[in-house]
């Protein structure tokens, strides 16, 4: 069999979802449980700067800043861009402007959104103040956004020993990503292949070796493989372990046994779950076949063919 | 500051950029490439010295992609090689460090990104400060656009000039095979304010490669081989609210290291994927009307994002391969407004 692009093209929607949890340097630790309690706190820097947020090493010299001193909660606009389209995640669900904003007696900006009716409403140098969450954490987003405020700029601040009742240590922050996963040709090939219950290699022109899974090149000739060869069902237990920790949500019971099974005609081995044998009795050499999953698109998992186990010489170069 | 050794960018390919290539996983999207370099050169994966290569999992969302990208080189038995997780302009200043080294006397740098499988505006948000900007959400128009607007402030730029610099990338692209977008188009509407669609870059797919290698190695590979002559890449400090937006003292910095001011050059290729950056880029690098900005494209007309950088590296070698500049400035960044910079200076050698 000539390999053939697929009649089309495989997609799954991918979620990639994910917690960070974060631990708080003494500076990012202050400021953050600052915001909590509606106070913003900046950090000096040797030559008296007043950066907010602050950091806790200089941007220019690497010096240990740990000189806090509280700002004001109103400041200007040094730059801004009209958001239309909000998207997920970001401050505000209605069009806003991203703002850069320098607060009274601070030297830097501070990034967040700026909640106003349309972009003949901002400008730089317009005077803003922070409008809080309702709830707070000890979070950025406790600062819920900006809003316009006609105040005058005062440049006052004064020092702050960054004390606060239950300060907060770290932060967890949640990121999720949406995709859309296609997984090329070799292997849309591949799965439509296992959705007639076939299992279907792919061989390297160069040094003949045949691929089971297929990903599309041979990783020791670096070429395309390209020869389709249908391989099994029958194969080999080259190794095996037994697990005897549940996974997170898997509905199998412990312990049961994880093996490397080379197929009858592959070239490497594939990884699968062996059934229908007691867990203490799967072997090296053990000859199984596959158990296809209720939909049929899969092997579930493999069980013993009853077959005489194969002899080491015919899988020793495929451990 | 000369380096010990003369290394040269002797082969360089890249793939048709497309929106999409739901076709292809992300090694059959990169042989391609490598084969075609290998083919200019004449050189057998088992003659290369060294590999390194520049993605990131994030973009396609698959972790690990980079080894199953490995497989495409032929990397088994092992061999030496290096991965970065960013542009792959930043793979090929590790191989030039490794050749400059005398480990190895040639090597195959190559980078690739697939941005169509996600929302890579929302995914360019992960690699913010990840406690006082990543909770935010702030995507990658939204940065380039408050960016945009300090220049605008500043006096420095308008939107007609930013229109213009759209119109020219894409114009010059009509005469580059592998751009996404070929010719002028319009410049459309806000994306976000004042960036409008045209002075974004296009989102999609693509993959690079260029051969490196070292002293007489390269004149035997490359009848007229790109000379690094200098490379250096610098950082902008870590919170935007820090920088002054509207110049990028970590380009001119880099620049300076790479000897860019030593000679005037004749051709840039600059990594600016909004035509406000191209702005800051120029002033930046002092560039004058008399140098050819982009001839390429740039990428505006291409941005596989993790290539676009090496892409640049490659469009100025090739100009030298064939005879266009004798003299190239090749410039790639990371991260959220100019965030991080390299540079180098390419030449050719005097024809006779």
């Amino acid at each position: 069999m000539k390999a053939t692009p697929p009649p089309e093209i495989l997609q799954a929607p991918l979620v990639v979802e994910f917690p960070f949890t974060r631990s708080l340097g003494p500076v990012q630790s202050a400021f953050l449980t600052g915001l909590r309690e509606r106070t913003v706190l900046g950090v000096r820097t040797e030559t008296g700067e007043i950066l907010v947020p602050p950091v806790e090493y200089d941007p220019a010299t690497a010096a240990e800043l740990r000189d806090l001193v509280e700002v004001g909660v109103t400041g200007t606009v040094t730059t801004w861009a009209w958001n239309p389209e909000p998207r997920r995640g970001q401050p505000l669900a209605t069009p806003f402007a991203w703002v850069l904003v320098r607060l009274d007696g601070a030297d830097t900006a501070v990034l967040h959104a700026l909640d106003a009716p349309g972009p003949e409403a901002v400008r730089t140098g317009l005077r803003v103040r922070i409008r809080w969450a309702a709830e707070r954490s000890g979070a950025i987003t406790d600062i819920a956004c900006f809003e316009p405020y006609d105040s005058d700029p005062v440049v006052e601040h004064r020092p702050h020993d960054g004390l606060f009742a239950d300060s907060v240590t770290g932060i967890v922050a949640p990121a999720r990503l949406d995709y859309t996963y296609s997984p090329g040709a070799a292997q849309t090939r591949y799965l439509r292949g296992l959705a007639e219950r076939r299992t279907v290699g792919e061989r390297c022109p160069s040094c003949t070796k045949v691929y089971v899974p297929p990903r599309g090149a041979c990783p020791t000739c670096g070429i395309a493989t390209t020869d389709r060869v249908e391989v099994g069902p029958a194969g080999t237990v080259t190794t095996f372990c037994i697990v005897n920790i549940k996974a997170k949500n898997a509905d199998i019971d412990v312990p049961y046994v994880y093996a490397h099974i080379a197929l009858d005609g592959a070239g490497l081995a594939l990884h699968g779950r062996i059934g229908g044998i007691p867990y203490d009795q799967v072997r090296m050499g053990l000859r199984v076949e596959p158990v296809w999953s209720e939909d049929g698109r899969y092997p579930d998992h493999y069980r013993p063919t009853g077959e005489p186990d194969a002899d080491y010489d015919t899988y020793k170069e495929l451990l | 500051m000369r380096p010990d050794r003369e290394v040269a960018i002797v082969a360089f390919a890249q793939s048709d950029h497309r929106r999409r290539t739901d076709d292809l996983s992300e090694v059959e999207m990169v042989m391609p490439v490598l084969h075609e370099v290998l083919r200019q050169t004449g050189l057998k994966t088992s003659d290369i010295g060294f590999t390194c290569s520049g993605s990131s999992d994030y973009l396609a969302g698959r972790a690990f992609s980079f080894t199953m990208a490995l497989d495409g080189v032929g990397a088994w038995p092992p061999i030496s090689e290096s991965h970065v997780e960013t542009d792959g302009a930043w793979a090929l200043y590790e191989a030039w460090v490794k050749l400059l080294t005398g480990e190895a006397d040639t090597a195959l740098v190559y980078s690739y990104g697939k941005s169509s499988p996600g929302s890579v505006r929302d995914v360019l948000t992960r690699q913010l400060d990840p406690y006082y900007l990543a909770p935010l959400w702030p995507d990658s128009v939204a940065l380039a656009a408050l960016q945009a607007q300090a220049l605008l402030d500043s006096g420095t730029t308008d939107e007609p000039a930013l229109a213009a610099i759209a119109a020219r990338s894409r114009e010059d692209a009509a005469e580059n095979p592998h751009a996404q977008l070929r010719g002028a188009r319009p410049q459309g509407g806000y994306v976000v304010r004042p960036l409008r669609t045209g002075d974004c870059p296009p989102i999609g797919d693509g993959a690079a490669a260029v051969i490196l290698a070292a002293g007489d190695r390269a004149r035997e590979l490359c009848a007229r081989p790109a000379w690094i002559r200098g490379m250096d890449h610098r950082i902008e400090a870590h919170s935007l609210g820090v920088r002054d937006l509207t110049d990028s003292p970590s380009t001119r910095l880099a620049a300076e290291r790479a000897g860019a001011f030593d000679a005037p050059v004749d051709t840039a290729e600059l990594h600016a994927p909004f035509t406000s950056q191209e702005v800051v880029l120029r002033r930046a690098l002092d560039l004058d009307d008399s140098v050819r900005v982009n001839p390429s494209g740039g990428v505006l007309a291409a941005n596989p994002v993790m290539a676009a950088g090496l892409i640049r590296l490659g469009e100025a070698a090739a100009r030298i391969h064939r005879g266009d500049s004798d003299r190239a400035l090749a410039h790639a960044t990371s991260g959220p407004c100019l965030q991080q910079n390299l540079v180098a200076v390419l030449e050719g050698e005097n024809r006779a």
